[in-house]
């Protein structure tokens, strides 16, 4: 007697439904893969044909001029962005130590509470607080007031993303450092974040692409500007900002102008983001 | 990774000395460790410099609060808790009701939910249950791509592409078939709530479906193999085995997309018309929280108009807020206290 039991087959309806949902599942990923391709197919074929020498070298005409360029809004949005890196990259590293090397008690997780709640708060909120912040204080708009409320974007990601960096080094390093008689904070420095290194700069770029193409919080802090300034207390011109005021104008030209603007502005964000972790695998900025 | 930190080999170090002369050198070395008259006081600099930064985070959190707070006095003062029941906004007069922004932001974000999460877990099942290996690092990283797309982009994309279709196919479409329910009538200008929650769908699918792809990967293997060996289909094993444990870490995820959607500006107030009016029809035009302060606060002349405006973005603040917190435990009880991943 054999001793295989008799498996009841699966009736039809329950095969249908197996096919069916696989089907459901698989149009579901092209539906949200079409957005993802329209928006960049749309941004190459318009964009393309907008961007010239004069684009990256003028600035902006007045309406009904043809050519003029985003020079300076690209040179404000760097101006902006090395504010907001300068002061948020530190600050987010140090909170990223704290939470790692410190903070593995009660006061450590309020800081894990508060970074992460700092980090679903509205763009537009933080723009609020530093236009309270600097706008109000030095009575006009400037680059530093953006650059503030991108560096208070910025610190919460950084510094979360340092911390999960830093507790993937393993514990026997540091105690080997401890061993040889290294001080603790000398261990922190020169071991525990030099090994964490490349994964705390992606953290960084990670914070710095997000807040790369922010506009609502620099609509009242930078605020913009026609022309050239190289001054963080002025009016500073921002990429996205200017991509912002020509997409919701009337005026053909200032259409292409804002395409090509979007093109650049993501060109900007993925090859700052590639050349980083291009540097980081070649371990030019590993250190080892 | 870790070996990094190893100090590299010295290829060019000078020959070792021989003789007395190094037995005294080393000796020299070693003498402060075993006296033990290292200064501290770096190391005690050092854990109080980070612990401020630290401190700065929460500092920061406070700053917010009371920016806004402050800046939202004069607006309290005049008109309370009826602020937010009022629909009338009106900045000649000085007269200000935040209802219609309040509505807005709601009906847009919940709009963008009903479009959204179908599509999110569709995909996040796709990617960790269905698809082949060697897809699913292409897919992840394809869907999270349109995460870094920035706000504004989506904007101008939505103006020229999708609120055109949305015009000449979408609303004829859903006035025939769906005219009946109320919500889709009227005039299709295409720019309006439909479109508003549309863009914020694409924007927040990123978002819901790596956090469930995270939730379902969490499911232990054995609830899946379990479901199998009782024979189970690959769909009944997925929605017995998978889905259903990884309830609430879904609904987490969905609720951190809602806290995204709420606090979206660039791309809504591109789309959205900025009527600050109540209508039942999702074609109409309407107005959000976050892009009445984008639109009005350089403009705002007034004392109380710009501090209306503060008390909208209060507003704003404490609602995600509420909603960010209560995600991240629902998250958190899925994952079992490992952090959620930043929403970036």
């Amino acid at each position: 007697m054999s001793l295989t039991t008799h498996v009841p087959a699966i009736s039809w309806r329950r095969r249908v439904t197996d096919h069916a949902m696989t089907g459901v599942a698989v149009i579901t990923v092209l539906l949200v893969l079409l957005p993802l391709f329209a928006i960049f197919a749309y941004l190459v074929y318009k964009g393309i044909g907008s961007i010239n020498i004069a684009f990256l070298t003028q600035t902006p005409k007045p309406v009904g001029e043809p050519g003029g360029g985003m020079a300076n809004a690209i040179a404000g949005s760097m101006v902006i962005l090395f504010i907001a890196s300068a002061l948020g990259v530190p600050l987010g590293i140090g909170a990223g130590v704290f939470l790692s090397e410190y903070g593995r008690n009660r006061y450590g997780d309020i800081v894990r509470f508060v970074s992460d709640v700092l980090n679903g708060v509205p763009s537009i909120v933080i723009g609020i607080v530093a236009y309270g912040l600097v706008v109000m204080r030095q009575k006009h708009f400037s680059a530093l007031a953006g650059g503030v409320a991108l560096a208070i974007m910025m610190i919460p990601t950084i510094a979360r993303t340092t911390e999960q960096m830093l507790l993937l080094v393993p514990q026997a390093i540091r105690e080997a450092a401890y061993g040889l008689g290294v001080s603790r904070w000398r261990t922190t420095l020169s071991i525990t974040l030099r090994t964490a290194t490349s994964g705390v700069i992606t953290g960084v770029m990670l914070a710095f692409a997000r807040v790369a193409g922010e506009t609502a919080p620099l609509l009242f802090t930078a605020f913009g500007n026609q022309f050239w300034n190289w001054k963080p207390e002025q009016p500073t011109a921002a990429l996205s900002l200017q991509i912002f005021t020509y997409a919701i104008s009337p005026f053909d030209e200032w259409h292409r102008q804002a395409w090509a603007g979007a093109l650049v502005l993501i060109v900007l964000i993925v090859s700052a983001v590639a050349a980083v972790r291009i540097a980081v695998r070649r371990g030019t900025l590993a250190g080892a | 990774m870790s070996n990094q930190a190893l100090p590299r080999p010295r290829y060019n170090a000078p020959e070792p000395e021989r003789g007395p002369k190094a037995a005294l050198k080393i000796e020299a070395r070693t003498a402060p460790l075993l006296q033990g008259k290292v200064s501290e006081m770096p190391d005690v600099a050092f854990g109080w410099a980070m612990r401020l930064c630290g401190v700065a985070i929460v500092a920061l959190l406070g700053l917010i609060v009371y920016q806004l707070v402050v800046g939202s006095q004069l607006s309290w003062h005049a008109f309370g808790w009826k602020f937010f029941g009022q629909s009338d906004w009106n900045p000649v007069e000085d007269h200000y009701g935040a209802l219609p922004f309040i509505y807005g932001t709601l009906v847009s974000s919940l709009l963008a939910l009903v479009i959204a999460v179908p599509l999110s877990i569709g995909v996040a099942v796709f990617i960790t249950e269905m698809c082949p290996i060697s897809l699913r690092g292409i897919l992840s990283f394809t869907t999270e791509l349109l995460a870094a797309i920035p706000s504004v982009v989506y904007g101008l994309w939505a103006i020229f592409v999708l609120v055109p279709l949305i015009r000449q196919y979408a609303e004829p479409f859903l006035a025939q078939t769906l005219g009946w329910t109320g919500l889709f009538t009227g005039p299709p200008y295409g720019i309006g709530m439909l479109a508003a929650g549309v863009i914020l769908a694409i924007m927040v699918i990123p978002i819901i479906s790596s956090i469930t792809r995270e939730v379902l990967t969490v499911v232990p293997q054995h609830q899946r193999e379990a479901v199998l060996a009782l024979g189970a289909t690959r769909w009944e094993m997925i929605r017995m085995g998978v889905l259903r444990n990884a309830r609430a870490g879904i609904v987490g995820a969905i609720i951190l997309g809602l806290g995204r959607a709420l606090g979206e500006t660039m791309a809504v107030t591109m789309v959205i018309g900025n009527r600050p009016e109540i209508a039942k029809s999702l074609f109409a035009p309407g107005y959000t929280m976050a892009s009445v302060i984008a639109n009005e606060f350089t403009e705002a002349t007034g004392d109380l108009y710009l501090s209306a405006l503060i008390e909208i973005g209060l507003a704003l603040f404490f609602v995600t807020i509420v909603v960010n917190a209560l995600a991240r435990l629902m998250v958190w009880s899925v994952t079992r206290g490992q952090p959620a991943r930043s929403v970036a």
